[in-house]
């Protein structure tokens, strides 16, 4: 039996709503390995950032098994939902990602101080990553300083520097050009494989799917296809390259 | 809790810094509300205290007044066989009487004069205020007055001086000229400085009608009583009443509640006091609020990436209480500067411990006005934030 970081069975969002049950997530199974990087896509409405906000501990399914480090996310509690998320999970999201008060080595560093954990090392750690994601020149701008890119390099590096077992991004490339939006995905990419993450990354942009290892496609609610050769995922990727 | 207090702290100072033109413009809306509630206190003590100074300090624990005076001082109209029952009443320490009148005091310098409370009280008993410089009255017949601290202020006179002051008496303006003998503290009373003359004295040149002139019986307008033990206050009180025809008696807080005006004004001061501490309330809840649905978007984010609503609302409470403190002591300090450059005929008064209920009322407003923004800042779904929810 495989040891997946995160693994999903049977989940379950539906809404109660004055047209009848919407199932906004519908019976989705799926694994997702330590050093697997994996794209959730689908058209809007699809169910992909229900389900991110499911496996974020942002919201409770209606039915079904969360595992995170073989640990059942459902059932638990508000505090042990926002320790879980300080803890194991790595996020980056659409816009507004940083403390805007803060700089670019604070808003990473914020993760440590949140798990108590900011020390020497912590600090030295922070400084190589963001030194690593070109950003060694920007380390006391404020995001308001920066442009989109670089803001969204800051947040990945605060998505990985408390060591999570789950990186989640939302739609991480929605604000930048095309050219730095390859460049982050990319760098993502390396990070969560040279760390040994389990990342999973909404995106509407299927060019960006190349450097992913695996692509989960939602409609409806619905997990409906699954490419994981490379030639599938590259033939998603380059099919629609324009 | 530790981790969580300085996390929050950590938050809300950053904040504070990197956005500290927005937070110090906050903090001098703060000094100018401390500003106004300190000068209303000190305007409300002030007005106070000059009605009511030299009641205030009166070493008496009783009045007396005449039946149905309504403890109105002035109204009041009591003739000496009644000091003499009064002093015959178990329990009474000492009495004696007092006489209030308004007067002009000539002023040395030229044309100009001073309006005075003219206070006739016997040498020696109840009544009369200790001198901080001088001596005391020497006889109740004696042509001599104790000026107080307040008339030696706007006056310029002082002990050994002579002074003139100009009465009606009938229909014609007459001076009298009196020695300066001593000088107490302020001993302000119906907001005028304060003469103190023998009460014989007192009688003769206070103003009076035709009709009272002629009057050979001098007439005070209540009886000071000092008590032998201030604990036997009500049975003597009762004592008082039962015993001297035709009286009425109140302690001194019940006489400075009578005077004319006196509650009045203090309930007009204290709800203009009020008001202005509630709009302190309104302006720095309304502040708070509005900063904290700018921020929604990165509060959820803090959120979402694992703060916990007790750092959050601990941050927003450190923010708050930190700009109410930093208005409030520039708003005191301020207020400090301005009072220095006053004079003395402008009735404020900064008293202690009406500053320091200000101060602590100054200071709870920003908790206060907070309340709503802290709780609404906990109330924040990340998820809904950050545009997560459908």
């Amino acid at each position: 039996m495989a040891n997946y970081a995160l693994e999903t069975k049977s989940v379950l969002k539906a809404y109660e709503t004055d047209f009848g049950t919407i199932k906004a997530v519908d019976d989705v199974s799926i694994a997702v390995e330590a050093g697997e990087f994996v794209a959730l896509v689908g058209p809007s409405g699809s169910g992909k950032t229900t389900m991110l906000s499911i496996l974020a501990a942002l919201l409770q399914p209606t039915a079904g098994q969360i595992l995170l480090d073989g640990k059942d996310l459902a059932g638990i509690d508000d505090k042990a939902r926002v320790q879980l998320r300080r803890e194991k999970i790595g996020f980056t999201f659409q816009a507004n990602n940083l403390v805007p008060y803060l700089t670019a080595l604070e808003n990473v560093e914020l993760m440590l101080r949140l798990n108590n954990k900011l020390d020497k090392t912590g600090r030295l750690r922070a400084r190589e990553l963001l030194s690593r994601l070109g950003l060694g020149e920007r380390l006391n701008n404020l995001p308001g300083q920066m442009s989109g890119g670089q803001q969204q390099r800051v947040a990945i590096a605060r998505a990985l520097i408390h060591n999570p077992s789950l990186v989640l991004a939302d739609e991480p490339t929605a604000s930048l050009d095309t050219e730095r939006a390859y460049q982050v995905v990319e760098t993502f990419a390396g990070l969560i494989h040279e760390q040994g993450r389990a990342g999973i990354m909404v995106t509407h942009d299927l060019r960006l799917v190349e450097y992913v290892d695996r692509v989960l496609m939602m409609r409806d609610g619905k997990l409906v296809e699954v490419y994981q050769t490379r030639e599938e995922i590259m033939g998603l990727a380059t099919g629609n390259r324009h | 809790m530790g981790n969580a207090f300085s996390l929050a702290s950590y938050l809300a100072l950053k904040e504070i810094w990197r956005n500290r033109g927005r937070f110090l413009l906050v903090s001098l809306v703060i000094a100018l509300i401390t500003l106004l509630v300190l000068f209303i206190a000190a305007l409300g003590e002030g007005l106070g205290n000059g009605n009511r100074e030299y009641l205030s300090k009166l070493d008496a624990d009783v009045l007396v007044y005449q039946a149905k005076s309504e403890r109105l001082i002035a109204a009041s109209r009591l003739s000496r066989d009644r000091l003499a029952a009064v002093r015959r009443v178990e329990g009474v320490a000492d009495a004696g009487m007092l006489g209030t009148a308004s007067a002009t005091l000539i002023l040395p310098q030229g044309e100009e004069t001073l309006k005075v409370a003219l206070l006739g009280v016997e040498s020696g008993r109840v009544g009369e205020p200790k001198v901080i410089e001088g001596r005391q009255l020497s006889t109740d017949l004696a042509q001599e007055v104790i000026i107080d601290e307040s008339t030696a202020i706007r006056s310029n006179l002082q002990v050994g001086d002579s002074l003139t002051l100009r009465v009606t008496q009938g229909t014609r303006d007459e001076f009298f000229t009196l020695a300066i003998v001593g000088k107490s503290d302020s001993q302000q009373y119906s907001l005028q400085p304060s003469l103190f003359v023998p009460f014989f004295t007192w009688d003769r040149i206070r103003p009076k009608s035709e009709a009272e002139i002629s009057s050979a019986n001098p007439v005070a307008n209540v009886i000071l009583v000092s008590l032998e033990d201030p604990e036997q206050i009500d049975e003597v009180r009762a004592r008082l009443v039962n015993q001297v025809d035709n009286v009425e008696t109140a302690n001194k807080s019940e006489a400075i509640a009578a005077l004319p005006g006196y509650t009045a004004q203090q309930s007009t001061l204290n709800t203009q006091g009020g008001f202005t501490l509630f709009i302190g309330i309104l302006v720095i809840g309304g502040f708070f609020q509005i900063q904290i649905l700018q921020k929604v978007s990165q509060i959820g984010v803090l959120k979402a990436i694992g703060t916990a609503n007790p750092v959050v609302a601990l941050s927003s409470v450190i923010q708050i209480v930190m700009i109410t403190v930093i208005g409030v002591t520039i708003g005191a300090l301020l207020t400090f500067a301005f009072s220095l450059f006053f004079p003395p005929t402008v009735p404020i008064v900064f008293n202690g411990t009406t500053s320091a209920i200000a101060i602590v009322a100054l200071l709870l407003i920003g908790p206060l006005g907070g309340l709503v923004s802290i709780r609404y800042a906990t109330k924040i779904e990340p998820l809904k934030a950050l545009g997560l929810s459908n």
